[in-house]
C-alpha cells in the first residue's frame, strides 16, 4: 500500500479541504505511514467478533414531548459570517454562472 | 508570593466559608498569577478578569447575607477552551473558530457557576482537542512550568499547566484518548477520565463523540473528587449520559484505604518504549499499594497492543464526520466568498485555511478508513478490536478491583521533538486509550520525578465502568503515602519551592 499525493488530493476533495501542493506533498508520506500502523487491527479482528461502535449499550433515548423556548434567532445569527433578511446568507449553491 | 495561591481548593473552600478570605481576594490572587507568569507558561487562551471579580464579589455578598452557597463556592477554575461559556469566545485552539462567541453555556459550564465556582478563563488546547503536546494549537504552545521547554501535554495542556503553575487550583478538561491524564501525568498534577455518559457532553465541542469524556483536573486527588461531584451525573441534554447517581467520590477520597484490595498490573505495559525513571517509580508505587495492604498480581490484556492503532481509525473516523460542521456557512471563518465561487469552493478554502495540519491529518485518514472498499479492513476492523478491548478489561475485573499502569511511557519531552513524527507523538497515548474505548474511568496520579530528568511521573489507576469511586479511593492513598514519604506536601510543593519553579514565584519564605 502506498499513498500517493494524488490519493491524498481526491480525498481532500472527498473532505472539502483545500491543500496546496506543499500541504500534499508533505502530509501523504506521513498519512502512509499512519495507515501502515493501524492497519495491524485487522490481524486480530476475526468473524466471529462483533463489533462495538459505542461503549455504551444504549437505544434510543427519548425525551417528553414538550414544547421549549429556543434560542432567539439574533443571537444564532450573530455568529454567522454574512446574513440577510434573518437569514443565514450563503454563497452560490448552484452550478451555472453568477 | 501570595500564599493563597499554593493551597488546595478544599482549603480555599474551608478559608472562604469561614470568611478568613473573600472570594474577591482568591479571584484578585490567581489573576495576578496568570498576570505574572503566563507570559511564559501561556497556558490561557483568554482570561476574564471583570466577570470573574464581579462574580466573586456577588458570593462575598451572599455569603455575609447567610445564604448557603456550594461546597467550593468562590475557588476559582480554569476551563479547556472546548466547553461554551457565553461572553467569551470558544476557540478550541482553531482558527477557524477564532472570535467564535457561543450563545449557550455548556452542562459543565453552567454547573460549575451553579456551585458558585469563579471562572478565570479558557485555557489552551491542541486544536479540537487533536494532540499530546498542546503544540497543534492554532494560537500558542504552551510550556510545562517543571521546565519550560518541554511540552506541557495533550490535548489539555493548558488546563494541567495552568495547575502547575499555580494560576489555577482547579480546572476542567476532556479526554478523548488520553487529554486529561497525560498531561495530568507530565505536570504533576491530578487529573480523571470519567466513566463515558459520567459527565455531560452537552456544549463540548465534540471531536470523536463515542469517546469524548469531561473531567476533573486538580492538584490534588480530594479536590478532583470535589470538582467531579459538582460537574458530574446525568444531564437529559446529552442522550448519552447516564441516570444513575455518582457514587460518593469524596467519601472514597477521604476514605483512602486500599487494604485487600486487588490491584492488577498489566503487563503490556511495559517494557520497550517506557522510560527506566517511569518504571522506577511506577514500581515504587506499586511497593506502597503493597504496604498499604493492596494485593498486586500482574494481570495480561492481551489486546491492549492493539488498542492505539484501533483508537487512530475509530477517532479519525469520527472526527472526519464531527468536523464537518465546519463549513463556513453558519459561524466561523468564511474565506473567499467572493459573489462568484460556489460553496464547495468557498467550504474547501476556509477549511484548507482554518485547520491545522493534525486536523487536516485525521479528518483524511477518517475519510479513508470509512470510504467504501477499505471500511471493513479499517473502521470495521477496528471496531472489532474495541469489543476484544472491552473483554479484556472484562476478564480483568472479573479478576481485580483496579488495573494500574504508567500514565505515560516517558516524561515530559521537549517542545518540537515530536512534531514532525505523528506516530511518535501517538504513542504518548499508548496506556491511556483502552479506557476511552471501552469506556471505563482512570486517573492519573503524581507517583515522584524521574532520576533521569527530575521531570514527574503520573501513575495510572483504571476502574470498571460506575466505580469512579475506587480511583479516588486508591489515588488518595497512594497520593497521603507518599506524601508522608516526601516529607509532607504534594509533588508539586517540590516544585514550587525549587530552583525549577523559581519562574512561579510561590516559593515558600524560609526555604
Amino acid at each position: 500500500m502506498a499513498l500517493t499525493a494524488a490519493d491524498v488530493g481526491r480525498l481532500a476533495d472527498l473532505a472539502r479541504i483545500n491543500l496546496t501542493p506543499d500541504e500534499l506533498a508533505h502530509l501523504a508520506p506521513q498519512l502512509d505511514v499512519i495507515l501502515e500502523a493501524v492497519a495491524q487491527v485487522s490481524d486480530v479482528a476475526s468473524q466471529d467478533v462483533p463489533p462495538t461502535s459505542h461503549a455504551l449499550e444504549l437505544t434510543n433515548v427519548f425525551r417528553d414531548d414538550v414544547v421549549q423556548l429556543s434560542l432567539p434567532v439574533a443571537a444564532v445569527l450573530a455568529a454567522a459570517p454574512a446574513t440577510q433578511d434573518d437569514r443565514f446568507r450563503v454563497p452560490r449553491i448552484l452550478g451555472e454562472e453568477a | 508570593m501570595n500564599e493563597l495561591l499554593r493551597l488546595t481548593a478544599a482549603d480555599l473552600a474551608d478559608r472562604l466559608a469561614s470568611a478568613e478570605v473573600s472570594a474577591r481576594e482568591v479571584t484578585q490572587a490567581h489573576l495576578d498569577q496568570i498576570e505574572a507568569t503566563d507570559d511564559v507558561v501561556q497556558a490561557f487562551l483568554c482570561t476574564d478578569p471583570e466577570r470573574a471579580l464581579a462574580s466573586a464579589s456577588a458570593i462575598d455578598d451572599r455569603r455575609a447575607a447567610g445564604e448557603t452557597l456550594g461546597r467550593l463556592a468562590g475557588v476559582p477554575v480554569a476551563v479547556k477552551d472546548i466547553f461554551t461559556y457565553s461572553g467569551l469566545p470558544t476557540t478550541c485552539g482553531s482558527r477557524i473558530l477564532e472570535g467564535w462567541l457561543p450563545p449557550y453555556n455548556a452542562t459543565i459550564t453552567q454547573r460549575l457557576l451553579d456551585a458558585d465556582l469563579v471562572i478565570l478563563g479558557k485555557t489552551n488546547l491542541d486544536e479540537f482537542a487533536m494532540g499530546s503536546s498542546t503544540e497543534n494549537s492554532g494560537y500558542q504552545v504552551t510550556h510545562n512550568p517543571w521546565d519550560v521547554d518541554r511540552i506541557p501535554g495533550g490535548s489539555g495542556g493548558g488546563s494541567a499547566a495552568a495547575l502547575a503553575a499555580f494560576q489555577a487550583p482547579l480546572a476542567i478538561g476532556t479526554d478523548t484518548g488520553g487529554s486529561i491524564r497525560q498531561p495530568a501525568s507530565v505536570t504533576g498534577t491530578v487529573g480523571v477520565k470519567p466513566t463515558y455518559g459520567g459527565t455531560s457532553r452537552y456544549g463540548v465541542v465534540a471531536m470523536a463523540s463515542s469517546l469524548d469524556t469531561p473531567g476533573p483536573c486538580a492538584r490534588t486527588v480530594l479536590d478532583a473528587a470535589l470538582l467531579h461531584e459538582v460537574i458530574g451525573g446525568w444531564d437529559p441534554r446529552d442522550s448519552t449520559s447516564i441516570n444513575a447517581p455518582l457514587p460518593d467520590l469524596v467519601g472514597a477520597a477521604r476514605r483512602a484505604d486500599v487494604s485487600g484490595l486487588r490491584v492488577g498490573v498489566v503487563r503490556e505495559f511495559s517494557g520497550e518504549g517506557y522510560a527506566p525513571g517511569v518504571l522506577q517509580r511506577f514500581h515504587e508505587a506499586l511497593s506502597v499499594l503493597e504496604s498499604l495492604g493492596a494485593e498486586i498480581v500482574e494481570v495480561s490484556c492481551p489486546h491492549f497492543t492493539y488498542a492505539l492503532s484501533a483508537y487512530y481509525l475509530i477517532m479519525p473516523s469520527e472526527v472526519s464526520s464531527n468536523l464537518a460542521r465546519f463549513d463556513a456557512m453558519r459561524y466561523g471563518l468564511r474565506v473567499g466568498d467572493d459573489g462568484v465561487r460556489s460553496v464547495e469552493e468557498v467550504m474547501n478554502l476556509t477549511r484548507g485555511a482554518g485547520f491545522g495540519d493534525e486536523v487536516k491529518r485525521r479528518i483524511i485518514i477518517g475519510t479513508y478508513a470509512l470510504s467504501s472498499g477499505y471500511y471493513d479492513a479499517y473502521y470495521g476492523s477496528a471496531q472489532k478490536v474495541r469489543t476484544l478491548i472491552t473483554r479484556d478489561f472484562e476478564a480483568a475485573f472479573a479478576e481485580v478491583d483496579v488495573l494500574v499502569s504508567p500514565t505515560t511511557p516517558t516524561t515530559a519531552f521537549r517542545i518540537g521533538e515530536r512534531a514532525d513524527d505523528p506516530l511518535a507523538m501517538y504513542m504518548a497515548d499508548l496506556c491511556t486509550i483502552p479506557s476511552n474505548l471501552a469506556g471505563n474511568c482512570a486517573i492519573s496520579i503524581p507517583c515522584g520525578v524521574s532520576p533521569q530528568d527530575n521531570l514527574p511521573v503520573g501513575f495510572q489507576v483504571m476502574a470498571p465502568p460506575l466505580a469512579d469511586d475506587r480511583l479516588y479511593l486508591v489515588g488518595a492513598a497512594l497520593e497521603r503515602e507518599l506524601s508522608a514519604r516526601w516529607g509532607g506536601g504534594i509533588l508539586l510543593d517540590q516544585l514550587a519551592d525549587s530552583a525549577a519553579g523559581a519562574h512561579l514565584n510561590v516559593a515558600r519564605k524560609g526555604r
